[in-house]
């Protein structure tokens, strides 16, 4: 029988959610299963609710499913705001002493005295999510063994890891002793080294990687955990990390750092982007190499802090005033996340440019399990360089006029040229100028630089038959739910297919148009409330899309939805 | 061994008489004082007519966007510890658009040197008031007089800035001594230089600066006494001090920075391989 077991740990801020469900996805991942877990998580830090979901399977899973078959219940609340979502003969976990009315639900209800277990057994209330986690496992046969060992990895070897492990062995025996209903036995499977990650994890070791020495940025959720994570590796990994005052010194202090000749980067959400626009030109005039990372979250202006969407992406294409060639990339699963930042870097400094990576609350907070990255593959590219051996120094111009726009860089004080750069229109050299045939002519030699850049952008990748009937079109993050939703309605009898973008800027017009012009039906899927991708498609290939499925409520959408969705449409048309 | 020459930049587009010309020469005079060649200065400045200046001499330039200049000077002196780092920024570009990186330079004490061109009004966009202006100095938009000026000695002292100094640019000797002091002092040194603005400043002329301004060196005072510091940093009117008003020995931020230690950034290696290490926590 396959498995593709969804867990649902919930409760109050400062209960351990995140703790749970974190050491869940872990288990199963060492146990050889394929894991997609997401959080959802109030702008809070005690109180209200939040729930982690782990969705463990035997095949490879990108998205979370909709229904619930274990729910962890740290809380009342959790139970209320859950059981509609909880399958037939799932499993609610509970502190049956401090909840007693549970009902009306044919759910299996595990009552266990959490807490008291917790208290008599491992020395101390604060251990009751651990003795749910074991009755968790217990509720599904699986080897205890594996949790022990994850515990002391994160506990250490004295007390509290000794304590967590007794905690979780009285959950566990509870349930095998109080409940001898015939549970579900997941088994181990293979000994599969699988990394489990989150997107935000994955886009710094692609930093990492790729040789970024330097960020700069200011806290903003979901891109802080970004700052936090370089700062933790700088010590050994010759890297700076600045907190800086606000978002406008974090992206100006990044480009000083390129402009001085090292790979350097910002992380921020939306409103954080705003204030850094003023950034992305001058990165745009004085040709200097930045990566900015725009986790983006629902705006306008503060909007749902903690929540997902997917709408900056006309905002990013098009954010600063004047002309000048940009590149944005958007990471559809964790594991392209690394990948596309290591892209990121090699396309800001191969063209001189900024390069903005669009991810979002869902992709930068869930976790997936992904095969080892494989770290031969990632191979550096620092552009066009100026070398004093083959050319005389004195003679060197930052902004020289060539043929592909690109003009060697050289790095100041490494050596005897001088780098001169400005934010005014500038000459060759870089000293500001306003003479009409040189503001021409760097105009033209910043905007030739897309022409080779085009070249590099990928084809979209495609999924489903070829020539379906209709066609999903989707962006970034919602890769894994359209892919999985494909399959759900091609299972149905449906003719559907995808089209999914990664990289969006400069724009694959001609593959997109040609997908488009195939499919009698074609749907884009977004988190936001207007289409910004059928937008940018119309714009672009003078197609139009023949519906939009849009979520814009700050949640991530699920398969199911999406499935759902597509049917919806084509009863319509 | 370097001369003027070696500092001979492009031919200045000010307007003839500002007081700009003094803060170049002393600047030129300083570097070539200090024997540094050119290629060993990064100098990055804003917008206004003290970020054109870069332009005017020679050196490594990064003539940033209007008060930012601080932010990409720290983003360069990290990235290559061995750039001699000088901020060229106006008192609209310093105390008004940067104002907040202005601050936390000061607190965060990064190796850098900020000449500030402070002529109390707007010279680039011809001449509204500057968060300096006297109170009540009227320009076109303030018609009815400029507010309490701020005061940026007195802010980077309480912002614990490590070198506070005022130089005056009709005094070129001493505002020289004063840049070479700015560059050899490890951490934040600021030099707020009083510029006379001949086209748009009526009031604080250059006969009116050379009437009050005084030298600190002159008179029996101790640069490391904080509270007489600030209490020099606010004075203004009949007698204006100038040198050195508050200096400090202050734990630098450049020097707090582990990957550092093994030379500038711009010198280490890019290695992907030793990302395999990291993998293995995620295992």
């Amino acid at each position: 029988m396959p498995v593709d077991l969804n867990f649902m740990v919930g409760g109050e801020a400062g209960q351990g959610v995140q703790s749970v469900g974190f050491l869940l996805a872990k288990v199963f991942a060492r146990g050889g299963y394929h894991i997609f877990a997401d959080q959802d998580y109030e702008s809070r830090i005690r109180g209200g609710h939040n729930f982690f979901r782990v969705r463990v399977s035997d095949r490879k899973v990108g998205a979370i499913a909709q229904d619930v078959d274990i729910l962890i219940a740290l809380n009342m609340d959790s139970i209320e705001r859950h059981q509609p979502q909880i399958v037939t003969q799932g499993i609610i976990i509970f502190d049956g002493e401090k909840t007693k009315e549970v009902s009306g639900h044919n759910s299996s209800l595990l009552g266990i005295p959490l807490e008291k277990l917790a208290e008599e057994k491992a020395g101390g209330k604060l251990m009751l999510n651990t003795v749910a986690l074991g009755a968790a496992l217990s509720a599904v046969n699986y080897d205890l063994n594996i949790l022990n060992t994850v515990l002391v990895e994160r506990f250490g070897k004295g007390d509290v890891g000794d304590r967590n492990i007794a905690a979780a062995k009285a959950g566990y025996e509870y349930v095998q002793s109080e409940y001898k209903g015939d549970f579900r036995k997941i088994k181990l499977l293979s000994e599969a080294k699988r990394m489990l990650l989150t997107g935000n994890e994955a886009l710094c070791l692609g930093a990492i990687a790729a040789g970024c020495k330097f960020m700069a940025a200011y806290p903003m959720t979901p891109a802080s955990s970004i700052m936090e994570y370089m700062a933790a590796k700088s010590k050994d990994f010759d890297l700076v990390m600045v907190h800086t005052e606000d978002e406008i010194a974090a992206i100006n202090m990044a480009i000083g750092a390129a402009y001085a000749g090292v790979r350097a980067m910002t992380a921020t959400s939306g409103s954080g982007l705003c204030l850094m626009v003023e950034g992305i030109g001058l990165a745009g005039i004085t040709e200097t190499p930045i990566v900015i990372i725009d986790g983006q979250r629902p705006g306008p202006a503060v909007g749902l802090p903690t929540r997902t969407e997917q709408g900056d992406l006309l905002f990013v294409l098009h954010a600063h005033h004047g002309d000048f060639p940009r590149a944005v990339l958007a990471p559809a699963t964790i594991e392209d996340a690394f990948w596309v930042t290591v892209k990121a870097f090699d396309w800001a400094e191969r063209y001189q440019l900024p390069v903005i990576v669009l991810t979002d609350q869902h992709l930068a907070s869930s976790y997936a399990t992904v095969d080892r990255l494989d770290l031969s593959q990632v191979a550096i590219d620092r552009g066009m360089l100026f070398s004093e051996k083959e050319d005389d120094p004195s003679d060197y111009m930052r902004h020289k006029v060539t043929k592909s726009g690109i003009s060697p860089r050289a790095f100041p004080g490494l050596g005897k040229a001088l780098v001169v750069t400005d934010c005014d229109e500038h000459d060759e050299e870089g000293h500001l100028t306003e003479d009409a045939r040189e503001r021409t002519a760097q105009v033209q030699k910043r905007l030739r630089k897309l022409l080779p850049l085009e070249k590099e952008i990928s084809t979209p990748r495609k999924y489903g038959s070829r020539g379906a009937e209709t066609t999903l079109i989707g962006w970034g993050s919602t890769y894994g739910a359209i892919h999985e939703a494909v399959d759900m309605l091609r299972k149905q009898g449906a003719n559907v297919n995808m089209l999914h973008l990664s990289e969006l800027w400069p724009f694959p017009t001609r593959a997109v148009a040609d997908a488009v012009s195939k499919a009698s039906n074609k749907y884009v899927i977004e988190n936001n409330a207007t289409g910004q991708l059928a937008r940018l498609i119309k714009t672009e290939t003078g197609y139009d899309v023949s519906g939009r499925i849009l979520k814009f409520d700050g949640r991530p959408f699920t398969p199911a939805c999406i499935a759902e969705a597509v049917r919806k449409e084509a009863h319509q048309t | 061994m370097i001369t003027t020459s070696d500092y001979a930049g492009l031919k200045p587009a000010w307007c003839p008489g500002c007081g700009d010309f003094g803060i170049l020469r002393a600047l030129n005079r300083a570097l070539v004082e200090m024997e540094i060649e050119p290629h060993r200065v990064l100098m990055v400045s804003g917008i206004g007519q003290a970020g054109k200046l870069p332009h005017y001499t020679r050196g490594n330039v990064f003539n940033s966007l209007h008060g930012r200049p601080i932010p990409p000077a720290i983003g360069a002196k990290i990235a290559n510890s061995e750039l001699i780092v000088i901020v060229i920024s106006g008192d609209g570009d310093a105390y008004g658009e940067g104002g907040n990186h202005f601050l936390h330079a000061a607190r965060r004490n990064h190796d850098i040197t900020y000449m500030v061109h402070n002529n109390q009004v707007y010279g680039l966009t011809k001449g509204q008031a500057s968060p300096t202006s006297d109170v009540g100095f009227i320009t076109k938009t303030t018609p009815y007089g400029a507010a309490s000026p701020v005061n940026p000695l007195a802010l980077a002292i309480v912002n614990g800035a490590s070198f506070v100094s005022r130089g005056f640019a009709g005094d070129i000797d001493h505002l020289t001594h004063l840049i070479k002091k700015g560059i050899t002092h490890r951490g934040f040194a600021l030099i707020d230089i009083l510029q006379p603005c001949i086209s748009f400043n009526h009031k604080n002329t250059f006969q009116w600066y050379k009437e009050r301004a005084y030298k600190l060196e002159d008179e029996k005072y101790d640069p490391r006494d904080k509270r007489a510091a600030l209490e020099k940093a606010l004075e203004w009117g009949d007698k204006i001090p100038t040198g050195v008003i508050y200096e400090e020995n202050l734990p630098v931020y450049e020097d707090q920075l582990p990957a550092l230690s093994d030379g500038p950034l711009v010198k280490q290696k890019i290695d992907p391989r030793r990302v395999e290490r990291l993998l293995a926590e995620f295992t």
